[in-house]
């Protein structure tokens, strides 16, 4: 876990082996409640650093979720579509959304690690 | 006056217990200059009577389909709707209740918005449909829309043959989208191209069946053209009755089906309020646009219904919602879905089946006379005829005659030279024999 | 003496579950007596429909007794007080609906010959001239669907505006506090939206709103009475500053009601206002629709109104369907909601001018009524006075761990549909309040005391697992939303799939 990033917009990224894997946190899911719906982004879909990559659904609500980084979707978690309260029960891990080839490694320069995102969290509340 | 229960001497005790001496004070943000202008034009209150009288003289001045033979469709057809119907939709809690945003005291209009959308669903032949929309030319607007939104595409393919004010009203939603519309040539008959037209830009192809001269056609080869480059296939419905009959687009591989439902239940109203069906395939459920309800359980368990996927609405969504539409059309959904409901299974195909034999017959009398020879080579309850001679005077000298005898092509498609000969006629349970025969004589008579 | 009883039947009294049409399905019954069909040739060529429908079948008796039974688990107006900020839930006249269903109005063909119509033309006609005049604008476009595609229309005749002076402006100014409909319509146009904050009085922010004005701005989409329920005070000036940078106003009508016969909005500089039939002029709310939105334009605007129209020419009344010029298009088919401007004008004549006015009055005397007499338990968002509605915020409930959603569920138990809750977004915990000119000064009273104790008995914290789980004396609980959302099921599908012929 020690090389997971977090933006101020509550989205993880974590890369192992050429390709990242992005999520929303732990902290998101509890505020948004009950996810009903995840629109993923399509395997082979381009995406832009701070566009939007993907729309989580809860019942009164509809939050974008922004790309982390550039790249190239190589994967989506289909489980979502069937099971959605996977992001609730697990935003970290088996609630993750995409996976993608990033263009530049430069892009996650900046973002927050785990402690700095709880710092940052903490603030918040 | 009888709607405002306030006496004058509540109003002053309400006053006092604001603390305001005169109910102007409450309005003391408005500017003064312009509050209390006058409106002298416009006369004083009135009793029921005087009312009622008022619009007996606006009755008067018109010729109702009750008292004329109808042959007019294009669009709105001239049905008879069962007592029970509109004994049931002016029930108070029907008739005067909000949208269900409080499911546990809106059962009621939810159970039945979900026994609608399995309705139009089962009708459509498709997997599921919303909970209404404005009327059949609004939904194909929206149908446009959302093939954008699911292809990404640029571009849409309208046939010649769509009703006029489907195809107008599509073009003004899309008019500020950065989307395009291909509108084809309205000729009779054939494909018209339609097939070969459909590339990598396009999003959807848009044809009515049975079209706008009423020609009914299988539409399979049509649906796999747009399979085949990713497009999708929009297939508008403007007489609803007709699906009790034919084949629905549903099996001949339409993705989005829209139409019209005015035929069952709902009254002509010159027009509106009408109600719009959508259907479309499951997996583009959630591109949809318009309210849906959703069966769910309640606290102990028990079924019942709620409004669902609100997460599309522009309550929510704002400037991303799926539509800007915030109603659906209510009480005119719960007209079509108790129609529905008396006809049941045996009730729809018969009078779908009266229907169209009845303008069967009526195109057999009318194609006997010198001059007029049928356009349309399948039809439902709907056809066009050239009649020889243009076609709008006859029209204006029929209803001289006290006889509502079709829609001239000419006012749907004004400036098309070709069209000028071209007759409109349809056939409703509604028209008798004896109807025709009337229709057949004053023909006859115009002619001599 | 307190006896519990659980039915036999399932059934309380008159209180009683009802399947599905579908569930009660008989093959060979029906509801309809149909004639026969006349003896001539099949023309539907191959393309008969293959296998059934899949309708279930149901005798007339039936029929009646289900939708009568659905009916009942519906609060509705006639039932009672249905105080729905920004709804105007008000008494829906019959005298209108029986107008609606003159033979001769209710049964008119939208595409007769207009030589056998000029009575609905000019009922049309006539409705137009009340609109203009109560609201002192140059015309009206009468086809819009409902207020959402009238605010559709007046967006664009607003970008047909500009675009005809060969200038597309990019952006619309709308007040964090509109209605969800008011961005969905500006982005429908093509425009981006701006929001303006609101003032700590619930006002357009004069500064905020002065700093977002520029050449691109192609106007402002702003409710008057705004949805807080509050005059904008600085209306004129609003108007002027936003014709000043060359954009146009639009002013979503929704509220007219509590203005109607006092002020006219032509008089404040407005530009284009829709105004939903269904809230101010009484035409029903049938459970989410039908809606009717005509549009009322200035001067400015008014040649880019959308067909079709009614004219008058040598007397008689005349359809203009079509017309070259820089024209909104079809908003929808044929002429517009004709059956609910029967019912408005019908409402318009039976007030006249004064009684409209008395509306107008009424309502806003109610609502400040309801705010006076509420104001130390729940206090008014903003100072008032209010107009037609009044808004109160979560302020009151603090620390009892009853949310405003609690309180609304547990108002269904007393007997009254619940006020709007959690609109307008801006105030937390929203409860707007919207009583109507139609209720007595007693009805009032005891919807006061209801309030009242309710929010008492959260305070006092002994009611709290109460109102978590209100309403308890429903037809049905608190439903599961998310269960609905997660795995929708939006059809009644049969349990066992039923043989079909093979296609």
């Amino acid at each position: 876990m020690s090389d997971r990033k977090y933006t101020k917009d509550h989205e993880w990224i974590e890369v192992s082996g050429g390709e990242a894997t992005i999520g929303i946190s732990d902290y998101a899911q509890d505020q948004l409640g009950d996810v009903v719906y995840v629109d993923l982004p399509d395997v082979g879909q381009q995406v832009e650093k701070g566009a939007e990559a993907a729309v989580i659904e809860s019942v009164k609500a509809a939050s974008e979720v922004y790309a982390p980084a550039s790249g190239e979707v190589t994967a989506r978690n289909d489980a979502l579509d069937d099971n959605p309260a996977l992001v609730n029960e697990s935003a970290e891990s088996d609630g993750w959304f995409y996976r993608m080839k990033l263009s530049n490694m430069s892009d996650l320069d900046g973002l927050m690690d785990a402690e700095a995102y709880a710092a940052f969290v903490e603030a918040l509340d | 006056m009888r709607y405002l229960p306030q006496t004058p001497d509540d109003r002053a005790a309400m006053l006092s217990a604001i603390g305001v001496g005169s109910i102007d004070e409450l309005f003391r943000d408005v500017p003064a200059a312009v509050l209390n202008a006058p409106i002298d034009s416009l006369p004083d209150h009135q009793g029921e009577m005087a009312v009622e009288r008022h619009f007996q003289g606006f009755a008067r001045e018109n010729l109702s389909p009750a008292s004329a033979p109808c042959f007019i469709g294009a669009g709105a057809y001239h049905h008879h709707v069962p007592a029970t119907v509109d004994h049931l939709i002016q029930r108070s809690e029907f008739l005067t209740s909000y949208t269900p945003y409080q499911p546990e005291i809106s059962q009621g209009t939810l159970q039945y918005l979900f026994e609608f959308q399995t309705q139009v669903a089962l009708l459509t032949g498709m997997d599921v449909a919303n909970a209404s929309m404005y009327d059949g030319a609004t939904a194909t607007s929206e149908a446009v829309l959302m093939a954008h939104r699911i292809t990404k595409r640029k571009k849409s393919i309208i046939s010649g043959r769509l009703h006029p004010h489907y195809r107008e009203t599509t073009e003004t939603l899309l008019r500020f989208t950065p989307y395009d519309l291909e509108v084809r040539d309205p000729v009779i008959g054939g494909q018209g191209g339609l097939a070969d037209a459909i590339d990598k830009d396009t999003a959807c192809v848009v044809v009515q069946n049975p079209d706008v001269f009423g020609e009914f056609k299988d539409l399979t080869d049509l649906a796999e053209a747009c399979h085949a480059q990713g497009a999708l296939l929009v297939v508008a419905v403007t007489e609803v009755v007709s699906l009790g009959l034919v084949t629905p687009p549903g099996a001949m591989g339409a993705d989005i089906v829209t139409a019209e439902g005015q035929s069952l239940g709902v009254p002509l109203s010159f027009g509106g309020p009408h109600v719009g069906l959508f259907a479309c395939r499951q997996k583009y459920v959630r591109q949809m646009p318009g309210r849906l309800a959703g069966e769910t359980l309640d606290a102990d368990g028990k079924r019942g219904y709620v409004l669902t996927l609100n997460a599309r609405e522009q309550h929510i969504r704002r400037e991303k919602a799926t539509s800007n539409i915030c109603t659906n059309a209510g009480l005119c959904a719960l007209a079509f879905c108790i129609h529905v409901t008396l006809l049941g299974e045996a009730g729809m195909t018969g009078l779908a089946e009266v229907n169209h034999r009845t303008a069967s017959l009526l195109a057999e009398r009318l194609t006997a006379l010198p001059d007029v020879k049928l356009l349309t080579e399948h039809f439902f309850n709907e056809f066009a005829l050239d009649i020889g001679r243009p076609a709008a005077p006859v029209v204006e000298a029929l209803a001289a005659l006290g006889i509502l005898g079709g829609v001239p092509a000419s006012r749907l498609f004004p400036g098309e030279p070709s069209l000028e000969n071209v007759l409109i006629l349809a056939a409703t349970e509604t028209v008798s024999e004896a109807d025709i025969d009337r229709l057949v004589g004053a023909l006859q008579e115009i002619s001599a | 003496m307190n006896i519990e009883r659980t039915t036999i039947s399932g059934a309380r009294g008159l209180d009683r579950d009802e399947p599905l049409s579908f569930e009660q399905d008989a093959p060979g019954r029906t509801g309809v007596d149909l004639p026969a069909a006349p003896d001539a040739p099949d023309r539907l060529g191959s393309l008969r429909r293959q296998g059934g429908i899949g309708l279930p079948g149901l005798a007339e008796p039936q029929v009646v007794r289900h939708f009568v039974r659905l009916s009942r688990m519906n609060y509705a107006i006639d039932y009672g007080l249905y105080p729905l900020g920004s709804c105007t839930m008000k008494h829906n006249p019959r005298l209108n609906e029986r107008l609606a269903r003159l033979p001769g109005i209710g049964d008119v063909h939208p595409m007769q010959p207009t030589s056998t119509t000029q009575g609905v033309l000019r009922l049309m006609s006539e409705l137009a001239h009340w609109l203009t005049e109560l609201t002192g604008m140059a015309t009206v476009a009468m086809t819009p669907g409902a207020g959402a595609q009238g605010e559709m229309c007046g967006m664009m005749a607003i970008r047909a505006a500009h675009e005809a002076r060969g200038e597309p402006r990019k952006r619309v100014l709308v007040p964090e506090s509109a209605h969800g409909t008011n961005p969905a319509t500006a982005a429908i146009c093509g425009y981006e939206v701006d929001s303006i904050p609101a003032t700590a009085d619930g006002r357009v922010d004069m500064a905020a709103f002065e700093a977002k004005l520029g050449p691109d701005v192609a106007g402002l989409m702003l409710t008057n009475p705004n949805t807080c329920g509050l005059f904008e005070r600085d209306i004129i000036r609003i108007a002027e500053l936003i014709h000043g940078v060359g954009g146009y106003f639009y002013c979503d009508g929704a509220n007219f009601n509590a203005i109607v016969g006092k002020v006219r909005p032509g008089d404040l500089g407005i530009d284009a206002m829709h105004i939903n039939l269904h809230k101010t002029f009484s035409t029903p709310h049938g459970g989410g629709g039908p809606g009717s939105g005509p549009v009322v334009f200035s001067e400015a605007l008014a040649p880019y109104a959308p067909l079709p129209k009614v004219v008058q020419r040598d007397g008689r009344y005349e359809l203009v369907e079509q017309e070259d010029g820089p024209r909104v298009g079809r908003m929808k088919g044929f002429h517009g909601q004709f059956g609910m401007f029967v019912r408005a004008l019908a409402y318009m004549q039976s007030h006249g001018r004064d009684g409209l006015k008395q509306v107008a009055e009424d309502a806003v005397l109610n609502a400040n009524y309801v705010m006076e007499k509420l104001k130390d338990l729940l206090p008014p968002a903003y100072p008032g006075p209010c107009m037609h509605e009044v808004l109160v915020s979560d302020r009151g409930l603090d620390g009892t761990g009853v949310e405003t959603m609690d309180l609304a569920k547990a108002l269904i138990d007393e007997g009254y549909h619940p006020m709007t809750v959690y609109f307008p977004l801006i105030v937390h915990g929203a409860m707007l309040i919207e009583p109507t000119e139609t209720e007595t000064r007693e009805t009032l009273d005891s919807f006061i005391g209801v309030m009242r104790g309710l929010v008492e008995q959260a305070r006092a914290g002994e009611e709290t697992a109460y109102f978590k789980a209100a309403p308890v004396m429903t037809p049905r609980r608190r439903l599961d939303e998310t269960l609905a959302a997660r795995k929708p099921v939006l059809r009644w599908v049969p349990e066992a799939p039923v043989a079909e012929a093979a296609e």
